[in-house]
């Protein structure tokens, strides 16, 4: 007992039985109380990224993240009876380009467009998704040009849309200029080309590569080369 | 010299309050919460511990500042500590600036502990930025605590004022973006409103351009933009004790 402190039987009884009442009825309403239940509730409108930014109050990378972990919640917890794939897509990109546009950075928001909304059976939703990355590509491409290569491999692979994937990879090709950008994803223009069956096309841009002096590595170059010469029989093989 | 021992004083009474409890248990909180965040992000959980947490310490640095430092100016009050400091020779200024420093030392201490978890995820070089413009804001805090304390003489009113001015200078960039937006109400109240939010914004601190996560996240800030947004905190540090003192002096008792 602590100095000061009157001993526990100073307490009048119908405390006591109040105190344990309370306690049985916050435990009986706990249990009675129903289990929520699924809903089918879609997104909300995204709110403006000037009006998180206020929100954020100066610490706008956190509060991206938190977002980010909300938008991920909202499909997969137990709350919520819609998966990510019945979304309104509409909503769902507004939201991603807020919250890019609160922490323009992060890596997050297009991983998550690319990996796991781009990916979705619907082809309307896809397109959407990959709209978006392209657009928010363009804003900073050396930093997000993997997302975008992954878009370029889900319209070609998913959608079968070689016009569009060849669109992702030029502009992967024409607006990437960091230094370690892998030549994959800046070839990845003349592979798509090859499915497409624009051998001329592809023809050119091999040549343009090897005269431009981009290719540095040797063994690359030979590569490039004898792909090169491939082509030229193919070409005039016709 | 009185003005130390006042401070030290003020520290003292720090260190045997809850402060360090306190401190303790937001670090606690914000390791717990950021580490069960982190294990449910699917990219970057690295950052998102790191954002989370230095958000929350702060947060939590600037609310026990204003708390502590209200509380203990009330308390003062009430025991008539005050009126018996103030029977001593020693000059008001002296008094005030003792407090204050103690205060500042205080908050700056706690500046110290919350960065120190942080070491586990950030580079050393912004994570010493970091802390110094903590240190410094924990200051202007409690100089503005103290300012209202003095003045108002009641701990929620002081409390709730310096919270208040806090998260407007936190906010006002975001308010002015919003204000001159394209969506801003272009009628003659709009604009308006628009010049009085500058005009807010200019006699408000820039909150917003210290102690950034981004630092923290994406690499030490330009030299010039942390200078500026130090001595800015400085200048502000400055003009409420100013006006405190100026009060203090007005002070009958």
């Amino acid at each position: 007992m602590k100095q000061g402190e009157r001993p526990l039987g100073s307490v009048p009884r119908w405390l006591w039985i109040a105190l344990a009442l309370g306690l049985a009825a916050q435990l009986a309403v706990h249990e009675a109380a129903p289990a929520s239940h699924g809903t089918d509730r879609d997104l909300p409108p995204a709110p403006r990224s000037e009006v998180l930014r206020l929100a954020s109050l100066g610490e706008p990378q956190a509060l991206a993240r938190l977002l980010m972990l909300y938008l991920q919640a909202f499909d997969s917890g137990g709350e919520n009876a819609v998966p990510y794939h019945r979304l309104d897509y509409e909503r769902l990109v507004d939201w991603l380009g807020s919250i890019v546009a609160l922490d323009p950075r992060s890596q997050y928001p297009l991983f998550c467009a690319a990996r796991i909304y781009a990916e979705n059976a619907d082809p309307a939703r896809m397109r959407r998704m990959l709209d978006f990355i392209y657009r928010e590509y363009l804003a900073d491409p050396n930093r997000r040009w993997p997302w975008l290569a992954h878009a370029a491999l889900l319209a070609k692979h998913e959608l079968k849309d070689l016009p569009l994937a060849r669109r992702y990879a030029a502009a992967i090709d024409r607006h990437t200029t960091a230094a370690d950008v892998p030549l994959w994803a800046k070839q990845m223009e003349i592979f798509i080309l090859e499915d497409m069956g624009e051998l001329e096309a592809e023809r050119i841009m091999i040549g343009g590569l090897i005269e431009s002096g981009k290719i540095t590595d040797a063994a690359e170059a030979r590569v490039l080369k004898q792909r090169l010469d491939e082509l030229e029989q193919r070409v005039h093989g016709r | 010299m009185p003005a130390a021992i006042l401070a030290r004083l003020v520290l003292l009474e720090a260190r045997r309050s809850a402060l360090p409890w306190l401190a303790a248990a937001s670090i606690g909180a914000a390791l717990v919460l950021a580490a069960f965040l982190s294990s449910v992000a699917l990219t970057e959980g690295r950052e998102l511990r790191l954002a989370v947490i230095a958000a929350l310490l702060r947060a939590c640095a600037v609310f026990l500042v204003a708390a502590h430092v209200s509380a203990s100016v009330q308390r003062e009050i009430d025991d008539k500590g005050l009126e018996q400091m103030l029977s001593l020779p020693v000059p008001r200024a002296l008094h005030y600036l003792g407090r204050l420093a103690g205060f500042a030392a205080c908050g700056a201490l706690l500046a110290a502990a919350f960065a120190a978890p942080l070491a586990l995820w950030s580079a050393p070089g912004p994570l010493l930025l970091w802390t110094a413009s903590l240190a410094l804001e924990c200051s202007l805090v409690a100089a503005t605590a103290l300012f209202f304390s003095m003045g108002l003489a009641q701990v929620v009113g002081a409390i709730s004022a310096t919270l208040a001015l806090y998260a407007l200078g936190r906010s006002m960039t975001a308010i002015q973006a919003i204000a001159a937006g394209p969506l801003a109400d272009e009628s003659l109240a709009g604009r308006l409103a628009a010049r009085i939010v500058d005009v807010l914004a200019f006699i408000l601190p820039r909150l917003d351009a210290v102690t950034r996560t981004d630092w923290l996240l994406y690499g030490l800030p330009r030299g010039a933009d942390y200078a500026w947004g130090l001595a800015g905190l400085l200048a502000y540090a400055i003009l409420v004790s100013a006006a405190g003192l100026f009060d203090f002096y007005r002070r009958s008792t």
